[in-house]
């Protein structure tokens, strides 16, 4: 090309990168947040908060969901109807309006293939979305979980549905007596997860394995599960505890009866720690709900409580002589060790409870039984040990001071006044 | 008996030592007021050679590896028969002899048997303070638990401080720049190698002296049987004090004995290098007052590094210590006087240091 | 004791008391007395610290080569595709020979709540009965709670010991 013409072509294609909006973000030069990052809130968008947003960072912008046209400074053209501007999405619309892109599994392979696409159809299926196809504006729509202009992916930890965050979101509403009025559901349901063992793994301990309200429920097709398949949904984790109640008399009585499985005795949403005193016959025992003195049940109850406590009791039997062998001095930190095989059999028969066979119970804990007899035993010979050397130094102490008498009478008889 | 007289007689045809211990036969220790102080320096002798035995017994067992030692000491306190009682003896009878060489030390002090001739006496003495300090220092780390492994750390640290040398002197302390196994193996050395050969070098000159020139009488003792000399009381060293002597040592056989029965020295954790610091760590008890006179001192005293200030003024204290003798060689007049104010001094501040340590945790 | 104890210099000239008799004699009940109870204070007091030194120098059983290495089986212990439960120092560890012959070692201890894991010789699987937790053969957590693979030991075969070790290095 001959220099006359590059060199203004080149000043030319310089000119236009250069007035190119630079920067990820078109809309950092849009005519959208321009305004409204000075308006009042709820109409405020700044740029700072819509650059943490998602959408924003893979390159959508205003129009994409409010339509409009934004390099466009004057509002009575931007916001125009002939741009397709929207204006506030009714909440009825969210859902169809997020689905428009989310349902498309064509159009979000571009940005991530392996986000799910059903969304929506699983909302169609929760009580949300069947509520808010009724014409209930109140439930919960895409935006109250997600957010809309700040929004983070779930694996965020700032974002309102990562794990640790989601049953606070759930509670924005769901704990709200006033807000819940007319539906007829309790409100106490977060409450009552707050002081569960699910939320003390989760939250406070972090562990993600733990279960938050959408593990149980559901996340878009969010329900309560029916009574019959409470059990289904808590086995995906305590397993073994399933298949012994399956197997258990309890079973077949349970559903009968038309009540949950597991919650009858744990609860729900406030499912504490379960203690030995929540099987057997006194007053804190579930069993006393439905079973009666007399009854087979009754007896299995009394049963496995009496097994539970006479392990408890054998493993602070020895836990008692092996403390007192080791505050005076003796080694015995193998039957320490081996002490956590006794607990660990104690804990199987925790499990085993709910085959609500106090046969099996007792097998599992005769391990365990073995095994404190052992470490018991260790504890004894560790205490006879300790009892030979206070005879041992007795013995050596009488030699002493005999040694020391007979010296001092010694030394006085040699040192006798001489008459 | 004839049998006893004819080997002896025998035996001293050919070792000649009839001859050697003669003076020995005639040596006498004065009788007074303050003459129970001289007891301690056999009680010292008596729980070195005690350690120096529990010693040899522990060596047959202990592995001075970091991998391996806790466990030894274990094997040594559970396996082995009688390991838990020469374990906790050598324990106990090391701390022990510390408490009595500071005794000895001070009692010394402030009887002025350090006057002339006997400076050499008092100086051999404070190069044995000082191993014997070494010694329970090395030894501590040996068992290489938790606690040990972090007195170390932190007593080596302060090695650091002293001015030019400081670094240079911590990697030789620790064989490396960390508390490492190396180190382990470097104390392990000091402690029954090293520290054993000069003890003994400088024990027998101590001994030696202490013979030659016979037991101290303090300056005013001494004045009152100059003007009085029929109220000089002496007893022959042998065998009336030597029995007397026999006595203190039955009596401390007799403590470490109720020690180990009824508390035996704790294993301990395993030392874990990359796990925290513990809380609560401190040194033994007979470094504690330095500890917490390092603690307490500000990070910045003028210009200069607060716990080097600390360091260099213990140094310097030392180093006076030494010099006792040479600042006052005839035990009395107004030096002697300062000697024992400052003797008085150190004591009450050794004492209240070391109970304010234990307490400010 | 000082006043009774007392003799002076100037009768120092005299030979050294010793056993024999000096000019008073104390009455021979007593003397044999002091004798029988010096002697044999100072025989039991003896036998008393010779005795443990004795028993001391006779070796027990030889020690754990430290809790860094430890001998978990011999050879011919274990049978393809099991495992076994050994200690480890103070902790409990896992010695499993795979289908292939090979072994491996780990540590016991789940890392989700610290209960015994197991192998399980029909799914091939390091496995925990608490919560239904599954690692893989190089000890990754790879179903169920466990947040974190199980630690992996070193395992050497020395002879006729299988010899399992703590890793060296990072």
């Amino acid at each position: 090309m001959p220099r006359k013409i590059f060199y203004p072509l080149a000043v030319l294609f310089l000119g236009l990168l250069a007035s190119m909006p630079a920067g990820v973000f078109a809309q950092t030069k849009s005519s959208c947040l321009d305004c409204h990052f000075a308006l009042d809130p709820p109409l405020r968008v700044t740029p700072e908060q819509f650059s943490q947003d998602i959408h924003a960072q893979k390159g959508l912008n205003c129009a994409s969901c409010h339509g409009g046209d934004p390099t466009n400074e004057d509002p009575e053209v931007a916001m125009g109807r002939a741009a397709g501007f929207r204006g506030k999405i009714e909440r009825r619309q969210i859902p169809a309006l997020c689905a428009k892109c989310h349902s498309d599994a064509a159009y979000m392979r571009q940005y991530n293939p392996s986000l799910r696409t059903d969304q929506l159809s699983q909302y169609h299926t929760s009580v949300h979305g069947k509520r808010l196809r009724m014409g209930d504006a109140k439930v919960a729509v895409c935006t109250d979980c997600h957010g809309v202009h700040d929004l983070r992916p779930a694996t965020d930890a700032r974002s309102k549905v990562h794990p640790l965050n989601v049953a606070e979101t759930c509670a924005a509403c769901h704990a709200k007596s006033e807000y819940m009025k007319g539906y007829s559901i309790p409100t106490d349901q977060f409450a009552g997860y707050s002081s569960s063992v699910h939320h003390e793994a989760l939250v406070v301990r972090g562990d993600v394995s733990a279960p938050t309200c959408t593990t149980c429920h559901g996340n878009h097709g969010a329900a309560p599960p029916g009574v019959a398949s409470v059990e289904f949904v808590c086995a995906t984790c305590h397993v073994f505890q399933a298949q012994l109640f399956d197997r258990s008399p309890h079973k077949a009585a349970f559903t009968a009866m038309g009540v949950g499985a597991c919650v009858t005795c744990h609860s729900n949403h406030r499912i504490v720690h379960p203690t030995d005193a929540m099987i057997g016959t006194s007053t804190d025992a579930v069993c006393l709900n439905c079973h009666s003195a007399g009854d087979p049940g009754y007896q299995a109850a009394d049963s496995m409580a009496r097994q539970l406590g006479q392990m408890t009791a054998v493993i602070q039997r020895s836990d008692e002589i092996l403390g007192r062998a080791e505050r005076s001095g003796m080694e015995i930190s193998e039957a320490k060790l081996e002490q956590a095989q006794a607990r660990d059999a104690l804990t199987k028969a925790r499990v085993t409870i709910h085959s609500f066979d106090a046969k099996r119970v007792q097998a599992d804990l005769l391990e365990g039984i073995k095994v404190t007899e052992k470490t018991y035993q260790a504890g004894v010979v560790a205490l006879k040990e300790r009892d030979f050397r206070r005879l041992g130094l007795g013995i050596s102490l009488i030699a002493i001071v005999a040694v020391l008498i007979g010296l001092r009478l010694y030394i006085r008889k040699i040192e006798a006044p001489q008459s | 008996m004839k049998l006893w007289t004819g080997v002896r007689d025998w035996l001293d045809e050919r070792f000649g030592w009839e001859e050697l211990i003669a003076p020995l036969r005639k040596k006498t220790v004065p009788q007074h007021k303050h003459s129970y102080w001289y007891y301690l320096g056999g009680i010292t002798l008596f729980l070195f050679l005690i350690q120096v035995g529990t010693g040899i017994l522990l060596l047959l067992y202990y592995r001075a590896s970091a991998g391996e030692a806790f466990e030894s000491v274990q094997y040594i306190m559970t396996q082995v028969q009688f390991g838990w009682l020469v374990r906790s003896v050598h324990s106990w009878a090391a701390n022990l002899m510390v408490f009595t060489a500071f005794a000895h030390m001070f009692s010394v002090l402030f009887l002025r048997a350090y006057r002339k001739p006997r400076e050499l006496t008092w100086v051999s003495g404070m190069i044995l303070l000082f191993l014997v300090l070494g010694f329970g220092f090395s030894g501590y780390l040996l068992p290489w638990n938790e606690l040990s492994f972090f007195a170390t750390k932190v007593g080596t640290e302060v090695a650091g401080q002293v001015p030019l040398i400081g670094r240079w002197l911590v990697i030789f302390l620790r064989g490396g720049e960390e508390v490492t196994g190396a180190t382990l193996t470097r104390f392990f050395g000091f402690h029954v190698a090293v520290l054993p050969g000069i003890t003994t070098v400088f024990l027998l000159m101590h001994l030696l002296l202490v013979q030659r020139f016979g037991i101290s009488v303090p300056p005013g003792q001494e004045k009152q049987w100059e003007a009085l000399p029929k109220e000089r009381r002496e007893v022959h060293f042998f065998p009336n004090f030597v029995l007397r002597e026999v006595m203190a040592w039955y009596v401390a056989l007799g403590v470490l004995g109720a020690l180990a029965a009824f508390a035996p020295w704790e294993l301990g954790v395993k030392a874990d290098p990359f796990a925290p610091a513990p809380a609560g760590i401190r040194p033994e008890w007979y470094f504690m007052f330095m500890f917490q006179t390092l603690k307490v001192l500000p990070a910045k005293i003028g210009f200069l590094d607060g716990e080097m200030v600390g360091v260099l003024a213990f140094s310097a204290a030392g180093l006076l210590w030494f010099l006792v003798p040479f600042f006052d060689p005839k035990g009395q007049g107004r030096m002697a006087r300062w000697i024992t104010g400052a003797g008085v001094f150190g004591l009450a501040y050794i004492i209240v240091f070391t109970i304010y340590g234990y307490l400010a945790k | 004791m000082q006043k009774e104890a007392e003799t002076r210099l100037a009768s120092a000239n005299r030979e050294s008391p010793s056993l024999k008799a000096p000019a008073s004699e104390p009455l021979p009940v007593r003397r044999r007395f002091v004798e029988i109870l010096l002697g044999g204070g100072l025989l039991a007091s003896v036998v008393s610290f010779l005795y443990p030194i004795l028993r001391y120098l006779v070796p027990p059983a030889p020690p754990d080569l430290g809790s860094d290495s430890v001998v978990a089986a011999k050879v011919g212990d274990l049978k393809r595709n099991s495992g076994k439960i050994f200690r480890f120092g103070n902790r409990p560890a896992l010695l499993v020979q795979t289908a292939d012959g090979e072994y491996r070692a780990f540590t016991a201890r789940c890392t989700h709540l610290d209960c015994t894991v197991q192998y399980r010789d029909d799914v091939r699987q390091i496995w925990c009965a608490c919560h239904n937790g599954f690692y893989d053969l190089n000890g990754r957590n790879i179903a169920g709670p466990p947040p974190r693979p199980l630690e992996n030991y070193e395992v050497f075969v020395r002879g006729e010991e299988i010899v399992v070790r703590k890793q060296q290095g990072a």
